[in-house]
């Protein structure tokens, strides 16, 4: 299916709203959606949920023969896949320019980093290397793709476990999880993407996007970092010129994000660990339990509601005293839209989507008249 | 007896007589193709505006907000809708206007709001003053005077779906107070 055009009326208030510094949930503007991880009962297996955006990521492992030329170094392999229940426009066809993009994206910020050891995946030089191999599917989106996969990738990295492998001479002995337990991979740190959207030719900046926002950005800048304020990638789109203060402001940004967000992916692991050591139950079923159909629960908002009382003020003071207001006037003839609310029409049969304009129609000139008169 | 029976859900099927916001895609000779959020666009000619005559065309635009009622709509053809009713009359459907924020929410809350007897817009009516516009496919169209109190309209408009009767008016009169 086609996307859902973008309206000029919503544009132009995203666009307003933004240069007031107001996001339709209520956020600051460094502000990230929450982000939940939650784990699967197979390691390496989690859903993260930045907000609506869901990604579920899995990671699975094989023993192949090593590349040519990297002979001593493992194999790793990402693939980020558009699930057609994410959004409306994600067809089988015609995702190939955003995947692309992603993929790319995904695969500098984790491989070109070196946060796994490849060396460590090696079993027997030149002949059995482990692949490991990171799955990752959109559920949902709702904005901000390339944080959501990347913060599931490097957990679902860090949750899994690789089985055991021991060498003797010329002999490998594979063993099974039950035989010993299966090993942790070796990550030497964990590089989380962060988005900007820009507006208004650079003007105006947002951290973590959500999807009306990005239909309205001119330009997008992602910079992936780990916690130890190492840049592993940063890449701009969208052609705006940025400047240099721009790039560094993000940057410090990026890093301040980036420390929190790996704090909330070491107790996400240290809470599974712990659940999982004491025998509890762990997995989807435990901890997706809350949100079944019938149990309707939404986030909150964090609106600003503190400006109210000046606008009032403000509105009191530009009100001009209506000169007459006949209070309840009742026009019975048809068509036209009565003032007063919730008075029945003596015109017996009207279709029914007549009066429901009808009343709708009062009831806003009802409202108007009622706080005019209230101001006075 | 009929029945009607009330159930959750996003995804809209346009139906013969309701009234949806659509969003226009595009202008094909004589007629607009509008976005309703069902499987195909809805055509739009442009005669089916109060006071619209071959020489006086409506000043619509590609990207603009049309409120109007189907005339067709089943599942063998693509749906037709007007902005006009039976007697040639406007009756508030049209081109909605520029400013205001569209949002998104399920057909149930749209049905719940629109009810004779709900008391959800007058409360909110009595909040401040506003402009609100119901599409049965889902679309809310509002606006207040300023960003600030559209923003607080929308996301209460989308909460009400969540909350029980105490916590909306818990949250009413905390607004109200401020």
């Amino acid at each position: 299916m086609k996307e859902t055009p973008l309206s000029n009326c919503e544009r132009r208030f995203l666009l307003r709203a933004i240069e007031e510094k107001k996001r339709l949930d209520g956020r600051q503007t460094y502000d990230y959606r929450n982000i939940k991880i939650s784990f699967g009962t197979d390691y390496g297996c989690c859903i993260v949920e930045l907000g609506k955006t869901r990604v579920l990521g899995q990671v699975s492992c094989e023993l192949v023969s090593p590349k040519l030329n990297r002979a001593t170094e493992g194999i790793l392999f990402f693939n980020l896949e558009l699930s057609q229940m994410a959004a409306p426009a994600f067809e089988p066809g015609r995702q190939s320019d955003l995947l692309v993009k992603l993929n790319r994206l995904l695969e500098r910020c984790l491989r070109n980093s070196k946060c796994i050891d490849t060396e460590s995946l090696c079993v027997v030089a030149g002949e059995k290397v482990w692949q490991i191999r990171v799955d990752l599917h959109l559920l949902n989106h709702d904005g901000n793709i390339i944080d959501a996969a990347s913060i599931a990738a490097i957990v679902a990295l860090c949750h899994f476990r690789r089985p055991d492998v021991s060498v003797q001479g010329d002999e490998v002995t594979l063993y099974t999880p039950e035989e010993r337990d299966p090993v942790p991979l070796s990550i030497h740190h964990m590089p989380i993407c962060v988005s900007f959207a820009f507006f208004q030719q650079g003007t105006y900046l947002l951290v973590d996007p959500n999807e009306r926002e990005e239909r309205v950005m001119d330009g997008l800048l992602v910079i992936a970092m780990n916690k130890h304020r190492e840049i592993c990638t940063i890449q701009s789109s969208g052609g705006i010129m940025l400047l240099k203060d721009q790039v560094l402001r993000c940057s410090k940004i990026a890093g301040v994000k980036v420390l929190e967000i790996t704090e909330l992916i070491q107790k996400a692991l240290e809470n599974d660990r712990k659940v999982r050591k004491e025998g509890g139950k762990y997995g989807f079923a435990e901890s997706i339990a809350s949100q079944r159909i019938t149990a309707f629960k939404m986030e909150k908002a964090p609106i600003d509601t503190s400006d109210v009382e000046e606008k009032a003020e403000e509105i009191i003071a530009e009100a001009e005293p209506p000169l007459e207001v006949v209070s309840n006037p009742v026009l019975w003839t048809p068509g036209t839209a009565q003032i007063g609310e919730g008075v029945e029409n003596s015109w017996g049969d009207l279709e029914d989507s007549e009066k429901e304009e009808e009343d709708e129609d009062g009831t806003d000139e009802a409202i108007i008249l009622d706080s005019i008169k209230m101001d006075t | 007896g009929v029945y009607w029976v009330d159930s959750q859900q996003k995804r809209y099927v346009p139906v013969k007589g309701d009234h949806v916001i659509g969003i226009v895609t595009a202008k094909s000779g004589d007629i607009f193709k509008v976005d309703v959020g069902g499987s195909e666009p809805a055509s739009l000619s442009y005669l089916a505006f109060e006071g619209a005559t071959k020489r006086n065309r409506p000043n619509v635009q590609v990207g603009d907000l049309i409120y109007g009622q189907f005339v067709v709509a089943n599942k063998d053809m693509e749906p037709e809708m007007v902005c006009i009713d039976s007697c040639g009359r406007a009756s508030g459907m049209g081109v909605i206007g520029q400013d205001g924020l569209l949002f998104k929410v399920t057909l149930g809350l749209i049905r719940k709001l629109l009810a004779p007897d709900c008391e959800i817009l007058q409360e909110v009516g009595k909040l401040y003053p506003l402009e609100i516009v119901f599409g049965m496919n889902g679309r809310i169209w509002v606006k207040a005077k300023t960003i600030q109190q559209t923003l607080i309209l929308a996301n209460i408009l989308e909460a009400c779906e969540h909350m029980t009767a105490d916590q909306r008016k818990q949250i009413f009169s905390r607004l109200a107070e401020s």
